[in-house]
């Protein structure tokens, strides 16, 4: 492997480690806020329990979270020093103003998680939905960095770097109320059905714990709300990659030859040497409809650009279907969800639902990985695009093999460690254990 | 004043931020490691209890730094992060463990034994992240990172292994553990506990004195731009007559048991001794080949940063005000 490739690995890694636990970070608050205002309008003891619960969930990943997000602000320089040395200027706003938010997203928790005996009621809960509304900031504004390096605005390109700077142009680059958009569902989604998918697990061996059975409750809703927009503003998302991304809308379809009413292919492993898809399925005209909504349109193919040009399509292609499918299956079973719970008006609770529910719930954490796949693989060879190659943006300093396993290893072992915490923090709450008002505990604390 | 002199100052003062709150919190891991005596249980859930609110906040002062950095002075931060590459990476690898240890250790109630572990954990990586973090600053202000067009040509090693750099790095780590100790007497719940870290404040206060003697001497070789800064300029000789004071005011304060002003005198030693770092390398901030003029953004994106300052400020400062406040040391006994 060259140094390149390491670099790219080890942002790679990093960022598909710390999203999961900024994804956290911007939901688990919503549901811990939920369940707190449910606590006090119903003055049951296991909404108050969960919300503790779900506070200290949020309180674990965000440890790891922070953590991570230090070691990605520095990596930007540590693996892309060009990229900064040239760019910095042009994205600092949307990063100052992210610094901002997860400041007071810190502060707020502070003071949400350590001073439950020590504020009033009003302070406590308007910290919760501070912390809510900061860590969805912060995903706002990070998110805007990232769509200024797939459609950088604000700068003329010279040979030594950016000039006539504005920050402003280039924090609102073209798309960015899709992919924002995009990209806080999918922080909502993924942790709703990660939430739904562990209490589902808790039901069907104990199908008498009422606690899980309103943990449910809680995150059903959000679950299922989150599930059927996302498809919609991802259609969006992908209008605006076919007018603004042409070549990773063509890898991410695999579709070699520009022709008018193209077909949309499922599935599929794409050859960049014969530039075919064996083993796709084709639905006539499919693509052209999505990508423009006319049957007849124009879609450019990957022949029309330069080789040196093409993303790696048989991943991005493979990274679009696999999120594709998890948000089908995800949006049918909210439909599904949906119907049951207006028909019998309540929440689905026979086994084969809790079933489907307990097999969705890595659902939501596949997709946005693939999806931020889709983005990031999709935009090479580039780290702007169109302006610096990836390969430019690169530092100089050699062996970054020994940096790549250091973090690989130490990420390896903070995963584990946390996952181990959680299932911990779960166990907690099984029917027998002290602490649960409806499983006979004695006390809630 | 200028905008890049504004922004310069802004980056400082985060700094000095970090070294006033991030700073003693590492500080804090150190006393955990030396937890001593009858009372060593007391202590360390005493440093458990006053970082647990407050260590992810103070800990953001650092990432403030940094993208101030970045979008305000976006050449230097390329230079320091190719030239400073190893010493930032084994900094990130202690901040990462120092995090997570403390926090697993909040919430992994296995028992002793898996509390002993994360502990040490904790506690060894405050001790190695303010040794590294000294070390960069020293790096920074020696002299020995050279560039050259915009490569950086004098290797990944040896500026930031100089003996000056050594001595820079124990002063940071005796200055963080001085801070937290001050601190922690006017948090500790007993007087026995408040005897033990005036003891260690003390102690400490000592050693960031003999430590600082050892930086002016080694700075002469090592760092002689800040040698002259300290000689020449008037206001950085007014900067470090200030720091001496205070550190003599800190040192009677604590002496006579007056825990409350003695934080004030601390901080304020601490935040002095900062702030005459970055005096005596201006107008460098790699010393000597990038200056603040020469690493500047573009005047449109050094004004858009310095409004994104302004509403942090108005944003941030009142919720810290609320936190500090919820948290404030209780009484005895609380």
């Amino acid at each position: 492997m060259t140094d390149l490739l390491y670099a790219r690995a080890q942002m790679g890694l990093s960022l598909a480690f710390h999203i999961v636990f900024a994804a956290a970070g911007v939901a688990l608050p919503v549901l811990m806020v939920l369940s707190d205002l449910k606590a006090r309008r119903t003055g049951d003891g296991d909404y108050r329990l969960l919300s503790q619960k779900l506070a200290k969930g949020t309180a674990i990943l965000f440890a790891v979270g922070a953590v991570s997000g230090t070691v990605l602000s520095f990596e930007l320089g540590l693996l892309w020093p060009e990229f900064m040395g040239q760019y910095g200027e042009v994205i600092g706003l949307p990063f100052s103003l992210e610094g901002v938010a997860f400041f007071t997203e810190a502060i707020f928790l502070g003071i949400y998680l350590y001073g439950r005996e020590r504020v009033s009621p009003g302070l406590h809960l308007f910290s919760g939905v501070m912390v809510a509304v900061s860590g969805a900031a912060s995903a706002f504004f990070v998110t805007l960095v990232n769509t200024f390096m797939n459609n950088p605005s604000g700068f003329t390109p010279g040979p030594g770097g950016p000039t006539d700077v504005q920050p402003l142009v280039a924090m609102f680059s073209p798309g960015w109320q899709y992919q924002t958009a995009h990209v806080l569902l999918s922080c909502y989604q993924a942790s709703a059905f990660a939430m739904a998918g562990i209490h589902a697990f808790v039901l069907l061996r104990h199908p008498g714990a009422d606690f899980h059975r309103k943990a449910l409750s809680v995150a059903l809703p959000l679950a299922c709300l989150t599930a059927l927009l996302q498809p919609v503003v991802g259609d969006f998302s992908a209008k605006h990659v076919a007018k603004a991304q042409p070549v990773k809308l063509a890898a991410m379809e695999g579709h070699f030859e520009t022709e008018r009413g193209a077909p949309l292919l499922v599935g599929g492993l794409p050859d960049v040497e014969t530039g075919t898809v064996p083993y796709g399925l084709e639905i006539p005209k499919g693509l052209s409809i999505l990508a423009f909504a006319d049957p007849d349109a124009e879609v450019k193919g990957l022949n029309d650009f330069p080789r040196d040009e093409w993303p790696p399509v048989a991943k991005v292609h493979l990274s679009f279907q696999v999120m594709v499918g998890t948000g089908s299956l995800m949006a049918l079973l909210a439909l599904v969800t949906l119907a049951h719970r207006w028909r019998k008006k309540a929440w689905p609770d026979g086994r084969r639902m809790t079933w489907a529910w307990l097999l969705a719930g890595p659902l939501g954490v596949v997709a946005l990985e693939a999806g931020w796949l889709v983005t990031e693989w999709g935009r090479q060879p580039w780290i702007v695009r169109g302006i610096m190659r990836t390969g430019t943006a690169v530092t100089p300093v050699p062996h970054l093999a020994a940096p790549f396993w250091t973090f690989t290893a130490v990420y390896l072992f903070l995963g584990v460690t946390v996952v181990f915490l959680m299932v911990r923090q779960v166990a907690g709450t099984l029917p027998g254990r002290p602490g649960l008002a409806s499983g006979g505990g004695a006390h809630v604390h | 004043m200028s905008t890049e002199l504004l922004l310069g100052f802004a980056v400082a003062g985060t700094f000095v931020l970090y070294a006033l709150f991030g700073g003693a919190d590492f500080g804090g891991g150190v006393w955990d490691l030396l937890a001593s005596g009858p009372r060593k249980q007391e202590q360390r859930a005493l440093i458990a209890h006053a970082l647990g609110p407050v260590w992810e906040v103070n800990h953001i002062w650092l990432i403030v730094g940094v993208v101030l950095l970045f979008a305000g002075f976006p050449r230097a931060f390329a230079v320091l992060s190719v030239a400073l590459h190893v010493p930032l990476t084994l900094l990130l690898l202690g901040i990462v463990f120092r995090g997570a240890a403390f926090t697993f250790r909040t919430y992994d109630t296995r028992g002793d034994t898996a509390q002993r572990q994360w502990g040490l954990v904790f506690s060894i990586a405050s001790v190695i992240a303010p040794l590294l973090l000294g070390m960069c600053v020293a790096a920074v202000v020696g002299g020995d990172i050279r560039v050259e067009g915009r490569a950086v040509v004098s290797g990944f090693f040896g500026p930031w292994l100089t003996p000056f750099a050594w001595v820079v790095g124990a002063l940071a780590l005796c200055l963080f553990a001085f801070l937290a100790a001050v601190y922690l007497t006017h948090e500790a719940p007993t007087s026995e506990l408040r005897e033990d870290f005036r003891r260690r404040a003390l102690g400490a206060g000592v050693a960031v004195f003999l430590a600082a003697l050892a930086v002016l001497v080694f700075a002469r070789e090592g760092a002689p731009r800040v040698w002259q800064g300290l000689l020449h300029a008037p206001y950085a000789l007014a900067l470090h007559a200030g720091t001496a004071l205070s550190a003599v005011t800190a040192f009677a304060l604590l002496w006579t048991r007056r825990f409350k002003w003695a934080r004030v005198a601390a901080a304020t030693q601490a935040g002095l001794i900062v702030l005459g770092w970055a005096a005596s390398q201006h107008p460098y901030l790699v010393v000597p080949d990038v200056t603040l003029s020469g690493a500047a953004s573009g005047p449109t994106a050094q004004r858009m940063l310095l409004v994104a300052l302004g509403v942090g400020a108005l944003t941030v400062l009142p919720s810290l005000a609320i936190l500090f406040r919820v948290f404030r040391p209780g009484p005895v006994g609380k």
